[in-house]
């Protein structure tokens, strides 16, 4: 069986990614679920991970400058194309927020002042959960961009189920449109794109079609909250069918969907409930109706 | 005066607050840093008057002159470039290149790789709907592909006059892009919701305003006090509340429309006054 990638992703930060990634993974039998949101990953809260195995996570370097060595003769910081070299008081100093490990200083400080040294910028844990298991991970806040640590998560997603014979990695992405987004559509089959009726929602659709449209794979839709502007709805309606988006569901503006939320929970865990379980359970059954047989 | 506001959380609402300090607060102008997926604009409605492209070098390797003897390949650290000696052919992938001239500085042969312009967005300059006589908006908007927008946030910060008043609308996260939007900003407004997720993410973006030592402060967005979320918080938390703004179907019809948010009704404007009156405690010069 080939191992099948599904990614859950928005472009606008807030729009219900991770509550639907977390509901999908409750439906979902035989796959692994992974938290691609390595900058604030949320998807812990509701999943309750047991971790069982944590490493450390390398990032770029930094440079450091021995003042002992410098001759203070300026070319370092002449050359940083990322500011991230500052003369405080009569010395070069690196700002390690603004490095970004290139090693030009490195390379042209003419007495070899400047070491890059290793940084760990995050961790990554592989867990249980009671839905199965799931790769996730922490970058430390101020840490460079994360791509590589979800390229990381994924990969290590990747070995769990080729070990075990899983068929499905269920991704709950990052917001945006670079790198770390890059990154999680990379090798995915699936996209399930998740909106909200307003303008900003709908601008960010767009340009998260625009990202998801260079990978090979199926882009699908869910609209949240689809009840607060119908014209907007509408019009979100409209920009999938001409981009041939299969629609996946409509969820309303429900309060009890952000209680569940507060009680660690997702909406199909919702006791004396069953219109809101119905819905999630439909765009559950329309997606995998979508991708049977592929 | 430079105000960023920011949270860990996207779509907690920082372009809101965002919106409503424009809006309510005079001679500021509204820089929408979120170049990923800027929204600011949507409210502001400005007339663009400038736009500016925004380039990054990227290397062009002449191969007429090329020795392929790899030294390019060998130092770049993000693995953009790959020289095939025997078949005497380079390769660049643009999309991994971070312009910052490795390349060309170790390269051997004079003007063998030179460096060329390569847009990867732009920024814009304009008016919003405060009908400023000056320009009190700009927004950085990064291409779709590009894979960093932190280039266009550094510019834009250069581009910023230390003598006047800016509120910085922030990227989600808490790594580089919030932090190169914060490095520079004399007070950070941390905006959360009252839910798990807003807190979490809250608590990521304090680490990095603390570790920056950025003054700041917090509103709750969306707060509807049907819980106790954000006061188990602030026990455990020792942070200066600005304020809170009320979960409002008004509000949100008026955001849903990108139609005025601080006359959407009278309990946000209410709570903008009282945002506005804790930060001046602060904040003398606002």
């Amino acid at each position: 069986m080939s191992l099948k990638q599904t990614v859950v992703l928005s472009g606008k930060g807030g729009a219900g990614k991770t509550t639907l990634t977390a509901t999908l993974a409750k439906l979902l039998k035989n796959k692994i679920i992974v938290d691609a949101d390595v900058d604030a990953a949320d998807m812990f809260i509701l999943m309750k991970p047991k971790i069982e195995k944590k490493e450390k996570f390398k990032g770029k370097p930094v440079a450091k400058i021995n003042q002992q060595q410098c001759i203070k003769c300026g070319k370092c910081m002449d050359l940083c194309r990322f500011d991230a070299i500052n003369l405080v008081e009569g010395d070069y100093k690196i700002n390690e927020y603004m490095c970004d490990g290139c090693t030009l200083c490195d390379i042209a400080c003419p007495v070899d002042a400047i070491d890059m040294l290793p940084q760990i910028v995050g961790e990554w844990y592989k867990s249980k959960t009671n839905w199965g298991d799931m790769v996730h991970a922490k970058l430390y806040p101020g840490a460079e961009n994360s791509g590589n640590l979800v390229t990381m998560v994924k990969h290590q997603a990747k070995l769990i189920a080729e070990d075990k014979n899983i068929g499905h990695l269920l991704i709950d992405g990052p917001p945006g449109i670079g790198c770390p987004v890059n990154s999680s559509l990379s090798g995915a089959h699936y996209a399930i794109l998740v909106t909200e009726p307003t303008q900003s929602g709908l601008h960010d659709l767009k340009r998260i079609f625009e990202v998801s449209k260079h990978f090979d794979l199926d882009n699908f839709l869910v609209i949240n909250k689809y009840d607060i502007n119908n014209e907007m709805t509408g019009k979100i309606l409209e920009f999938a069918e001409k981009k041939d988006m299969k629609l996946l569901g409509k969820i309303p503006f429900d309060k009890r969907i952000v209680n569940a939320q507060v009680n660690l929970q997702t909406p199909v865990d919702l006791q004396n409930n069953k219109e809101l379980k119905k819905i999630f359970n439909e765009i559950f059954k329309k997606f995998m109706e979508n991708i049977k047989g592929e | 005066m430079k105000i960023a506001v920011a949270s860990g959380k996207g779509g907690t609402g920082k372009t809101t607050v965002s919106v409503l300090l424009y809006e309510y607060l005079d001679n500021y102008t509204y820089v929408d840093m979120d170049v990923e997926e800027p929204n600011g604009g949507i409210f502001v409605k400005p007339n663009i008057e400038r736009r500016e492209d925004f380039n990054k070098k990227v290397p062009d390797i002449n191969e007429n002159i090329c020795t392929f003897c790899g030294k390019c390949a060998d130092n770049c650290p993000y693995n953009a470039l790959s020289i095939m000696e025997k078949a005497e052919k380079t390769l660049f992938f643009e999309d991994l290149c971070m312009s910052c001239g490795v390349c060309s500085y170790v390269c051997p042969v004079e003007d063998a790789i030179v460096e060329k312009n390569k847009k990867i967005g732009v920024i814009n300059y304009g008016k919003g709907f405060k009908k400023s006589k000056e320009i009190d908006f700009i927004e950085g908007i990064l291409d779709v592909g590009e894979p960093s927008g932190v280039p266009i946030i550094n510019k834009i910060n250069k581009k910023l006059d230390n003598d006047k008043k800016y509120i910085l609308d922030a990227p989600p996260g808490t790594t580089c892009p919030t932090v190169a939007t914060i490095e520079k900003v004399d007070y950070v407004v941390l905006v959360t919701e009252p839910t798990p997720f807003g807190i979490n993410d809250l608590k990521l973006t304090l680490e990095v305003v603390e570790e920056l030592k950025k003054p700041h402060g917090l509103v709750v967005n969306k707060d509807d006090r049907d819980n106790d979320l954000i006061e188990k918080f602030l026990q455990k938390h020792n942070i200066d509340m600005l304020g809170s703004i009320p979960y409002d179907e008004d509000f949100a019809r008026s955001y849903s429309k990108g139609e005025s948010l601080l006359n959407s009704s009278e309990r946000i404007k209410n709570s903008v006054v009282e945002i506005i009156k804790n930060l001046r405690k602060t904040n003398k010069e606002l």
